[in-house]
């Protein structure tokens, strides 16, 4: 007799397009019709161009700078040098990681393509004309492009600016172009561990200088009312309120004279994390000149200066007992952090979370050392599609597993199976600290291995193996990851000294509809649909009437931003409790109305209904209306909350991937024949987007994994930074990806979701890599540096004598 | 610089604009149009952001000049949808999930317009081939195709209904 009602409920609940369901996105409407606000859409009214002058050489002294010839031309209005930025002391600026970065250039350069001069003009093409008419003379010094050879002894000083000063921001520096030694886990118990271990192996793994390159290059409309005294920035950050606070502390303008707004922002991947020199001259020129001025990046200075990747040589030991049980993990890692040190890591974390690398292995002992140094390269180091260095850690231990496997000849299922943190050990403290909050590995290896038919796989390999005139080697890659996100509790993260914790405000109107405010940034990821969804389930208001507002420093409560997977994690965690206080008052005033107890309540989907008594009931809009005009006494009238979000914890999502790719011996090309993802990110909010985050992560997985690099000659110029040579899949090199999923909720987080976009990028890299040397392994390799491209795959075939 | 006149269609209307010779077609539609739809992610002809439609053929606006267009009929993603009914590459890639930034949007949706009158009932391979001149940072392209073929059914079954 309960159907009908069962059914009824079900209806109500999916008419509110909540948690679990795949709503279609919200924000689609205006980007399908070309109606998106970006912020090279922006247009002021007398506002200006600005564009840089850039130095052709990656290490120089500059001797003398001539504007004469570009501020004749028609149109120009100022260029400006550090010599202009000195009075105001803005020619240098902090970096987040506690270095400091030239805005201009100051004397010398120390990368290609480093801001010298800008120039800022009527429109765009003046502006690339005046920039072609300012005169620079510089004086060639010697160029330091290998992070080994920047700790010679006699290796030119790089940073003349520092020194003589030997301690930096974390620790003591031995060498002038040294930045920081750090270290972490236990490393006598680990040397322990080695000297009883039946088995060891070592590698070097490098992992190359990649960049983020996300479609949008990243830009800026600065706008300085000198009446006001008010600047307002139109700017592509993945984190605007830290954005204000620094552009604050660095202009002296009050923090509540400036608002800074991320509108429409094009793909993030990280890029959009670190503040830039041309943001900064920007800001300055506008308050300068007192108009707004615009300056967009174009593509070949996206790739050369704003925001490289990785850039690790890592050296990886493990111990293990002969029967494949790992016991120690070390590594010493060398980090190439280019000219100065700007890392967008959490302040104590010089290397990021990059001590997540034990793993998803239950290791008892484990030690890492990471090295920074600084290089002729652009500065960065951002987290592209990543938690702070988890794809750098979960690719060295991956290798690592994959190389002790292939030495004690056991298959790389079983290796992984016998050294999984099994699931009744969480949460599981890691031998770097970490507290594990949940994960079931080994049910998902096992769905993994079923869905493929593995044994199956495997044979079809030796097969082809056994088969001299096969014209093609069979690859198959598998790989487990643990991610770290959701940075994060303030007691540990901080950046420039601010908690990284995230915001929520939400109002319910009168009638019944909302408005929710975060301090996140969507750069794609959906928050206006997904974070409905959280409202709607939580309060019982459908999605459809509930704006979510980001990015306007004037309006949103203040948070850290969109990066590291921390959307979900710590502002998921925020709406909910904020709505979860407006849904307590609203208990109170549905008491009031139907004159009963607070306890005498039951919530139903929409609704408070009178235990026992169906036909009595306050419907969510019910109460928003009362709210405000029939408030019990002594409540507040009104309908609103604010949450502030401190995790207790990171979260810690983890899947299993699994590769196969066909080489061809003749050409080296290789084609990923299937790639299966399993992802567990807890509990889902909207399954669809969930999907399409995971493609997008394995595409930008592939595209490292199979082409990206940034290399550099040894003069430092950059060999590759326009589109032409950075390889961006098309759709039709992209695999076609399969997905699928478990779901173990964090205990922790108030909705048990974990964070889910960046995972498919940390785990694919490794699969691919994985997949690749696997097709090789017969031939005892057991490690190859990316990108696999066909080049350097046919390479391998040739030295192995495997080419045709 | 002496400014030419050129006159175009954009979107059924017939503008008439002094513009340097050297002004790319790209920022003629965007600043001095007013149609910000079109995007420029590289200015090299890689990524396809900036394609809009010219004389029937997809075009990538960032390396051809507006005064190339004189007497052109060019169609920007802001022309697509008509009397406030979304054409069928639009509502493909909605239901789709066929974009996440949406910053390669206008452009992905202005190719496959025209990619479904050049083919349309292409399959899988042929649609992936078709827009291999737009590049997406976001999707992984899986849902793209999707909304390709999505829209091309569409498309079909109106003009089977309308015959
Ligand atoms: S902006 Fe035209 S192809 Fe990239
Ligand atoms: S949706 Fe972001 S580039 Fe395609």
């Amino acid at each position: 007799m309960n159907a009908p009602k069962e059914a009824g409920l079900a209806e109500r609940a999916s008419a509110l397009q909540g948690m679990g369901e795949s709503r279609l996105r919200k924000e689609d409407a205006r980007f399908i019709q070309g109606r998106g606000n970006y912020v090279d859409d922006i247009r002021m009214p007398g506002m200006l161009h600005m564009d840089i002058v850039r130095s052709p050489l990656a290490h120089a002294r500059i001797k003398r700078i001539n504007k004469e010839q570009a501020l004749a031309i028609p149109g120009v209005h100022a260029v400006l040098t550090a010599e202009d930025l000195k009075p105001l002391k803005l020619h240098w600026m902090p970096t987040l990681a506690g270095d400091v970065q030239a805005v201009l250039a100051d004397e010398k350069v120390h990368f290609q393509m480093q801001e010298v001069a800008i120039v800022i003009a009527d429109d765009r093409y003046i502006a690339a004309d005046a920039v072609e008419a300012v005169e620079v003379e510089y004086e060639d010094l010697p160029v330091v492009i290998d992070p080994y050879a920047a700790l010679a002894p006699d290796a030119p000083v790089l940073r003349e600016d520092l020194a003589g000063k030997t301690e930096g921001a974390h620790g003591r520096r031995e060498h002038p172009n040294h930045i920081f030694t750090w270290e972490a886990g236990d490393a006598a118990a680990t040397e322990a561990a080695f000297a009883a271990a039946a088995v060891t192996v070592k590698a070097r793994i490098h992992y190359p200088r990649v960049h983020p390159c996300p479609l949008e290059t990243c830009g800026c409309v600065a706008s300085f009312d000198p009446v006001r005294g008010e600047l307002t920035t139109y700017l592509t950050s993945q984190a605007p309120h830290v954005v204000r606070t620094v552009v604050s502390l660095l202009s002296g303008i009050p923090e509540s004279k400036v608002r800074i707004v991320s509108p429409d922002i094009g793909g993030g991947f990280g890029n959009k994390v670190g503040i830039y020199p041309g943001y900064v001259c920007a800001i300055v020129a506008s308050i300068v000149l007192g108009r707004p001025v615009k300056w967009i990046e174009d593509r070949v200075e996206n790739i050369s200066t704003t925001a490289f990747a990785r850039d690790y040589h890592m050296d990886g030991e493990i111990a293990a007992t002969a029967d494949g049980r790992i016991l120690g993990l070390r590594t010493h890692v060398i980090a190439d952090h280019g000219a100065f040190d700007a890392c967008a890591d959490p302040t104590k974390f010089p290397a990021g979370l990059f001590h997540i690398c034990s793993g998803s292995y239950d290791i008892a002992a484990a030690y890492c050392q990471v090295k920074g140094v600084y290089t002729n390269k652009a500065p960065g180091g951002v987290a592209y599609r990543c938690s702070f260095r988890v794809t750098e850690a979960v690719y060295l231990v991956e290798r690592m597993v994959d190389i002790l496997a292939q030495k004690l000849g056991l298959d790389k299922a079983e290796i992984r199976r016998r050294n999984f943190i099994r699931k009744e050990q969480f949460p599981y403290t890691s031998p770097f600290g970490f507290e594990y909050d949940s994960g079931d590995y080994h049910t998902a290896l096992d769905k993994v291995l079923a869905a493929v038919d593995y044994p199956a796989l495997r044979a079809e390999q030796a097969a082809t193996r056994a088969n001299p005139a096969s014209p093609t080697l069979m690859g198959i890659g598998l790989v487990s990851f643990t991610e770290v996100v959701g940075a994060g509790p303030s007691k540990m993260c901080d950046i420039l000294g601010v908690g990284m914790f995230d915001s929520c405000e939400i109002r319910v109107h009168p009638t019944g509809s909302a408005i929710a405010r975060m301090g996140t940034i969507t750069q794609g990821q959906g928050h206006q649909t997904t974070y409905a969804q959280i409202i709607a389930t939580e309060l019982g208001i459908p999605s459809e009437v509930i704006q979510v507002e980001e990015g306007d420093t004037s309006t949103a409560p203040y948070g850290l931003g969109t990066y590291g997977s921390r959307s979900t994690p710590v502002a998921g965690a925020a709406i909910a409790l904020a709505a979860r206080k407006i849904h307590a008052k609203a208990r109170k005033i549905a008491a009031h109305l139907l004159e009963v107890g607070e306890n005498d309540l039951d919530w139903e989907i929409d609704r408070f209904k009178v235990k026992g008594d169906d036909s009595r009931f306050k419907t969510m809009q019910d109460i928003s209306w009362a709210a405000y005009h029939q408030a019990p006494p002594g409540l507040e009238p009104g309908l609103e909350a604010v949450h502030y979000y401190d995790p207790p914890n990171f979260t810690f999502p983890f899947g299993i991937y699994l590769c196969v790719v066909d080489i061809d011996r003749a050409t080296g090309e290789t084609k990923v024949r299937r790639f299966l993802a399993l992802d567990d990110c807890g509990t889902r909010i909207n399954p669809m987007i969930i999907e399409g985050q995971i493609h997008g992560g394995l595409t930008e997985g592939f595209a490292v994994a199979m082409g990206q690099q940034m290399p550099f000659d040894a003069q430092g110029n950059l060999l590759g930074n326009t589109l032409m040579d950075y390889f961006l899949p098309t759709a039709v090199e992209t695999p076609k990806w399969e997905t699928d999923h478990t779901v173990t909720p964090s205990p922790h987080h108030p909705l048990g979701a974990k964070g889910v976009a960046e995972s498919p990028h940390v785990g694919s890299i490794p699969t691919f890599t994985a997949a690749v040397v696997d097709a090789f392994a017969h031939l005892g390799v057991d490690n190859m540096t990316m990108p696999h491209n066909a080049y350097r795959v046919w390479q391998q075939l040739r030295d192995c004598g495997a080419a045709l | 610089m002496s400014k030419k006149i050129v006159k175009v269609n954009v979107n059924g209307r017939v503008l008439e604009k002094a513009v340097e010779p050297r002004m790319l077609l790209v920022h003629f539609l965007r600043e001095e149009c007013n149609l910000t739809g079109a995007h420029i992610g590289c200015e090299t002809s890689h990524c396809g952001a900036c394609t809009v439609d010219i004389d029937g053929r997809s075009v990538k606006s960032c390396t051809h000049l507006a005064v190339q267009c004189e007497g052109a009929e060019v169609l920007t993603v802001e022309g697509l949808a008509k009397g406030g009914v979304l054409h069928a590459v639009q509502q493909g890639f909605y239901q789709e999930h066929g974009l996440q930034c949406g910053f390669c949007t206008p452009g992905m949706l202005m190719r496959a317009y025209r990619l479904l009158q050049e083919n349309p009932d292409p399959s899988e391979e042929e649609v992936r081939a078709g827009m291999s001149g737009n590049l997406c940072r976001c999707t992984g392209y899986q849902n793209i195709v999707k909304a390709v073929l999505h829209a091309a059914a569409t498309l079909r079954a109106a003009r089977a209904a309308a015959a």
